[in-house]
């Protein structure tokens, strides 16, 4: 499974995007691949992932992709992630 | 590079009760604590500035917290973290996390460089931002991001 944590810029909101999305799935016992990536190179990435990740903003940015784009309001909320992601995850 | 977060986080780099009129003089004071520290010029500052008149509020990433940055660039001399609290909260117009109380201001001169205070900035950030808030001096600040450190 691979997922995608977009924003703007590539070194700021999607690395702490990406850390807590780990966090959250090694809770969760899911084994899946974050990478975090810049608006620019998100689409391309995107291509072959199954979830996105990224802020309200941004979303619309990304575009039409086949991976469930998923909007996180507090990049800190694990309990807020580990919802979002679960009803994206498949079983 | 292990530096944690408080010792990237020189006197300098921190402006504790500071009053900004808006959300760019909000930025600008997180890009001067950059330059002050040598880590950014001021281009970095502007760069900061048009990404959100670009992208929007989403720096925003947490009720209360912005996290002001740019893309690495010439502007960026070396990878650097500054910290500016604000006595009145200030509107970035973001939908769920507004007002700001906390601009958290992030220069790196690639992608890898700043993970390790990424990492902690994570770990700082998702406790108690009112704890974070009470410190009056850099030295206390400090103290009470290293007992939010593992």
């Amino acid at each position: 499974m691979k997922i995608v944590a977009v924003c703007g810029m590539g070194i700021g909101t999607s690395v702490l995007l990406k850390m807590n999305a780990e966090k959250v799935l090694r809770t969760l016992g899911v084994d899946a691949e974050v990478e975090a990536a810049d608006i620019g190179v998100a689409r391309g990435m995107s291509r072959d992932a199954q979830i996105v990740l990224t802020s309200e903003e941004l979303a619309p940015e990304i575009g039409d992709v086949s991976a469930e784009v998923i909007i996180i309001d507090n990049f800190f909320d694990l309990e807020e992630i580990t919802t979002k992601l679960k009803a994206a995850l498949p079983e | 590079m292990s530096a944690t977060l408080a010792d990237e986080l020189s006197d300098d780099a921190i402006v504790l009760g500071a009053e900004a009129s808006d959300w760019r003089g909000a930025v600008r004071l997180a890009g001067a604590a950059l330059t002050a520290t040598g880590s950014t010029t001021d281009e970095y500052t502007a760069e900061m500035i048009r990404a959100v008149e670009d992208l929007g509020p989403y720096i925003v990433i947490a009720p209360g917290i912005a996290l002001a940055h740019s893309r690495p660039s010439p502007a960026v001399v070396k990878t650097g973290i500054s910290w500016v609290s604000l006595t009145e909260p200030i509107e970035f117009g973001h939908a769920a996390n507004d007002p700001v109380r906390l601009v958290v201001g992030l220069a790196a001169t690639d992608h890898d460089s700043h993970l390790a205070t990424m990492s902690n900035l994570a770990g700082v950030l998702s406790g108690d931002l009112d704890r974070l808030l009470e410190a009056t001096d850099p030295e206390q600040l400090r103290a009470i991001i290293r007992e939010n450190t593992q």
